[in-house]
């Protein structure tokens, strides 16, 4: 673009990342200088988190070259990350949390100079911050410990700071500290240092980036300087080109009284599919698990349950590892069919062996480990184990990760035909092709309800423009 | 494949070689004694180690510090109501029961209400338990009633009276685990109490009635042991803690939760005595028997741990 | 921010001051050098045994071999310290390396370290009952004098109790390496972001551990003049109690090395208090255990009032 006498920082040459037959990254090639403020935007899914990994040096490319001017690493080349998830120790103090990452500060009386550099990057940053350098980290509130987070990137730690990747770095600050943020990014790249900046606020995008890098599927779609972009240009670009559908017909439908609604203003009547969408991580999986908490007891199972829960994240909140497919499936029905405690085996097989038909596990067998089947067949069985329940209300945490085109259309079938039935789905999805099935949208950003969409409101631009801010920052 | 399947087969294996091992001394010689004292003194290390199994079973975290103390308790408390008088036993076995349903309540409480881990919880509960067993018995060895003492030394079709206690303990735990509601749930939350939660299971219910069952299990081996030994003792219950926990891990119980191994169980708590009496007949020291005792469970854990790596 | 849960030694300092205020106003004449030190006369290996306790509870693991790893320490203290000091002092260094090893298999391979310190009280009781089939033993000269030196205003226990608590501090929280220690246990995954070997961080949590128990067997032979090899058994739990007690938490890094002495101390005048409360001896280790789930539940209300 502009000339630049000074060489890049880091150079990628057509990176690429594979996870099995996963492409989260599919090729990038990207040069990062002195000076530039890169923003990186994208809808889930994109490539964005595995593009910075691959520049920290957190993952290495399956093809492709990642260069630096200065050493052979990211560490040795002053790369530095913010992340989105909290990476500080929480029982040790800001000044020691600094020590952590800085091997310099050596011998006695290394405090000293650890408060001092700490206080230093804190007051350059975020002037007036108010954080005590000798403070547990975890007395801190969370904007506090991001604050804490974003000053250790930035500080000298012995080397200095040339590359600085920023992954939402606002999430939970306010405005006002936000701002003082974003400053701080001008004044460093004015100054010669470089910045990733990945953020779901567009207008704080605008704001600083001198770059904007689109990434979709896993390849850089669009990139411009910031200024040959306007905001919706922006959002068109992330999304997908593919045509709508019309699926409006369904929307005609009458739905029954209603069954849900919580104090964020959740509502789902009955037989109604509720979808809830916007960015990852911006609470929605969070409400659907308070919900399934609030709704059920760790004392007692009776045998006409309430509501089921179908996982997305199968290793952390579905899957049984040690137990067959048959026992994966069952374990939510158990006392319905069960006689003076005992588990009713020949019910139980019957079970398993039906849905094993009906939603079709490749299985030969459902008494074989549950951990044989790939990721999408063990997604099979939690949807088994959901629909197999009673239960009227069906609560499902981004339930298709991993599945296939096929069993999407199978799945898809057999929630309308459930819901028909008077069933209640409350289904959290990231990926917006399936959240406009529902007959209902409620788009989540920063864990509030930004959106209600209905009908024919239900379109991916709707859906994106809800999930960003659109608001200039202030 | 079918062998490394049944993790159970190993300390049956280790048991049968520690048993042939001692016999290869006396060129077969004493076998129906030997096998006679390692069922009676098995009995007891199976029956705490079925309860700690239980509970080991709960996940990772979850171990019960007070088995000896509730032993101890529950065998002095019941002995003290029975006072040797003929008759009496079945009111013994009521009183130590109850005893061991009241600590296992109050382990839970400790646990639930105040959010302790259940290692501090069972400990600071232990001590407590200790110090009631001490001052209820002040230094008095009452004798169990005869009838009592009788049945407990005695022997049925052959085999110990207190082996067919533990046989039939363990068949009942064995068809909770296998069969009922309640053991899928036990299986189910110790293998993600996350998981288990999010797919409908009570698991605090689970965790209340385990942490009880492991104690009424104690008190239960108490009462046995103190009326096999002619009364209790303050210190009777002491090596079974270490054991109960051995037991449960050389018999193949998963240390990480969610996999129960009852025949292990067993197998090991014979292997354990009969492991003692090798040793004892090769002529070998307190010494050298503890330390083997340690390199075995050490061994036992690090060839779970790389098999489960390997699959 | 709530002001104990900023502070959380005020607890442990305010449940030591509260028994010591009680057995004072029990036992008038305890208030004297040589009431003091009847009173804390077995903390110091109690306190130093908790420290170890401490460490490994630093990196989130827990120790179930320490009491016999104690007593070992203890039996070669009377035995080959005694009688060869080079090759007592070498067998005492191989006591801490293992130490070291253990933490780092225990790192490597992923096993619950619970088990494995199971499996060594066995391995190390079964030593100690190698070197010393039967009580006895005796206490190197040195060790029994230092031991029972009388030092002016404060006895020795006391002084000692003072002395492990500032030295620990400064290696646990003060030093840069102690630092890093405590992070193992908030966040190991940053730590090893940060460039750090873990595995070598909890080996040396191992070692520490290893060099505390060492110097707790030697202070009890000291104390004792003889050693057997279940002479220290219970040190096990009292560490963990200790630990506990002091303020400490069972994962996430949070000890606090005075607070494991102030626990300690605070175990050993449980034992002594009700002895002077005319209560049968029986109920001492009751007390402790009453005492434990005290301190525990007051913690608990301070930090609810604290979340609130």
């Amino acid at each position: 673009m502009t000339d630049r006498e000074s060489a890049p920082l880091v150079t990628l040459t057509d990176a690429a990342r594979h996870f099995g037959p996963v492409r989260a990254l599919d090729g990038v090639s990207l040069s990062v200088h002195p000076g530039d403020c890169i923003g990186l935007v994208g809808h889930n899914g994109a490539g964005k988190s595995t593009l910075v990994n691959l520049i920290n040096g957190g993952l290495a490319p399956s093809s492709g070259e990642i260069a630096f001017d200065a050493g052979a690493s990211a560490l040795e080349a002053g790369v530095r990350s913010v992340f989105q998830e909290l990476s500080l120790c929480p029982n040790l103090t800001v000044a020691e949390n600094l020590r952590i990452s800085h091997s310099g500060l050596k011998g006695p009386g290394w405090r000293r100079p650890a408060r001092a550099e700490i206080a230093r990057s804190l007051d350059t940053i975020f002037p007036g911050h108010g954080i005590d350098p000798d403070a547990e980290v975890d007395t801190l509130s969370i904007a506090e410990r991001q604050m804490v987070e974003i000053a250790i990137g930035f500080a000298p730690r012995g080397t200095e700071a040339r590359l600085v990747i920023l992954d939402e770095p606002t999430s939970s600050l306010d405005a006002g500290i936000a701002d003082q943020l974003l400053s701080h990014v001008r004044r460093y790249c004015s100054e010669g240092g470089a910045v990733i900046f990945i953020s779901h606020m567009l207008g704080e995008v605008f704001e600083v980036a001198t770059r904007i890098i689109v990434l979709k599927d896993g390849k850089a779609v669009a990139e411009r300087a910031a200024g040959g972009f306007t905001r919706q240009g922006l959002v068109d670009a992330m999304g997908h080109v593919t045509a709508d559908t019309p699926e409006t017909a369904e929307a005609a439908r009458d739905f029954g009284a209603e069954v849900v609604r919580t104090d964020q203003g959740l509502t789902a009547r009955e037989g109604e599919v509720v979808g809830l969408s916007g960015l990852a991580g911006h609470g929605q999986a969070v409400a659907l698990a308070r919900l399934y908490l609030s709704r059920t007891s760790s004392w007692h199972a009776g045998r006409r349950p309430e509501v089921v829960f179908v996982a997305g994240d199968r290793q952390r909140d579905g899957i049984l590892p040690l137990w067959s497919i048959l026992r994966n499936i069952t374990v939510s029905i158990l006392p319905q069919g069960a006689r003076r405690g005992l588990v009713d085996r020949a019910a139980e097989t019957r079970v398993a062996q039906d849905w094993k038909a009906r939603i079709g596990i490749r299985t030969e067998d459902v008494t074989n480990p549950v951990l044989s089947l790939s990721g999408g067949n063990q997604q099979k069985v939690l949807f088994a184990r959901a629909l197999a329940s009673p239960a009227p209300v069906v609560i499902m945490d981004d339930p298709m990760r991993g599945v296939d085109v096929g069993t999407k259309q199978d799945v898809y079938a057999m929630i309308r035909a459930e819901a028909a039935r008077g069933r209640t789905f409350l289904w959290y999805s990231t990926e917006t092709e399936e959240v406009c099935q529902c007959d209902r949208v409620f788009v989540f950003r920063n864990h509030e309800i930004s959106a209600e969409l209905t009908g024919a409101e239900i379109t991916e631009e709707r859906i994106l423009e809800a999930s960003f801010e659109m608001q200039e920052a202030s | 494949m079918s062998l490394l399947s049944k993790p159970w087969l190993w300390s049956w294996v280790a048991a049968a070689v520690a048993f042939s091992l001692t016999l290869g001394l006396t060129s077969g010689r004493g076998a129906g004694e030997l096998a006679y004292a390692a069922l009676s003194f098995g009995a007891f290390a199976a029956i705490v180690g079925l309860g700690q199994m239980l509970v080991i079973t709960l996940g990772p975290g979850n171990v019960d510090l007070s088995i000896p103390a509730t032993m101890t308790l529950s065998a002095t408390l019941a002995l003290k109501a029975m006072g040797s008088d003929p008759n009496t036993a079945m009111l013994g076995l009521v009183i130590a029961l109850a005893v061991g349903l009241g600590a296992g309540l109050a382990n839970y409480a400790l646990i639930f209400l105040l959010r302790l881990p259940p290692i501090i919880a069972t400990l600071a509960a232990s001590l407590v338990y200790q110090s009631l067993a001490i001052w209820s018995n002040r230094g008095l060895r009452i004798k169990p009633p005869e009838g009592l003492a009788d049945f407990s030394t005695g022997r049925f079709l052959g085999l110990p009276n207190v082996a067919w206690v533990g046989l039939v303990l363990a068949i009942v735990v064995w068809v909770v685990l296998e069969r009922s509601v309640w053991g899928r749930w036990l299986l189910a939350t110790g293998q993600d109490l996350r998981v288990a939660r999010l797919a409908g299971v009570p698991v605090e219910l689970v965790r209340a009635t385990t942490y009880t069952s492991v104690a009424v299990f104690a008190s239960l081996a108490g009462y046995l042991l103190a009326s096999f030994s002619g009364g209790a003792a303050l210190n009777m219950g002491q090596e079974y803690l270490l054991m109960s926990i051995a037991v449960v891990v050389i018999g193949g119980t998963s240390i990480a939760g969610g996999y129960s191994n009852v025949p292990g169980v067993w197998g090991a708590a014979l292997f354990m005595f009969l492991v003692v009496s090798m040793l004892n007949s090769y002529g070998a020291g307190a010494g050298v028997r503890n330390v083997l005792t340690g390199t075995i469970i050490i061994a036992i854990v690090i060839a779970a741990s790389t098999r489960r790596a390997r699959t | 921010m709530n002001f104990l849960a900023r502070h959380r030694i005020i607890l442990p300092v305010v449940s030591l001051a509260v028994l010591l205020a009680a057995t004072f106003w029990m036992q008038p004449r305890a208030m004297s050098y040589f009431g003091l030190n009847l009173l804390f006369n077995l903390a110091v290996p109690i306190a130093l045994a908790t420290i170890a306790q401490m460490m490994i509870i630093m990196v989130n693991d827990i120790d179930l071999s320490l009491g016999a790893f104690v007593s070992l320490a203890a039996c070669v203290t009377a035995t080959f310290l005694n009688d060869a000091p080079v090759v007592g002092l070498l067998i005492l260094l191989a006591l801490i390396l293992s130490y070291a090893a253990l933490g780092a298999v225990i790192h490597a391979l992923e096993l619950p370290a619970i088990v494995v310190t199971l499996g060594m009280s066995f391995v190390w009781g079964g030593l100690a009952l190698f070197i010393l089939p039967s009580p006895g033993g005796a206490s190197p000269d040195w060790l029994r004098t230092l031991m029972t030196v009388k030092p002016p205003f404060a006895p020795m226990a006391v002084v000692a109790a003072v002395i492990i608590a500032a030295v620990t501090h400064l290696l646990i929280i003060r030093s840069g390496i102690g630092t890093v220690l405590r992070g193992v246990g908030g966040n190991a995954r940053s730590v090893a972001r940060a460039g750090w070997s873990v595995i070598r961080l909890k080996a040396l949590a191992y070692a520490l551990a290893g060099l505390f128990g060492v110097l707790a067997g030697m202070a009890l032979v000291g104390l004792t003049t003889s050693a057997d090899a279940n002479i220290a058994l219970r040190y096990t739990l009292l560490s963990i109690a200790g630990v506990i007690l002091g303020g400490g938490e069972f994962t996430g890094g949070k000890v606090s090395p005075t607070g494991a002495v102030i626990g300690a101390l605070t175990l050993t005048l449980a034992a002594s208090f009700l002895s002077f409360m005319r209560l049968s001896p029986d109920w001492q280790i009751g007390a402790q255990g009453a005492i434990l789930i005290l301190v525990l539940t007051a913690r608990l209300i301070f930090r609810q009032k604290g979340a609130a």
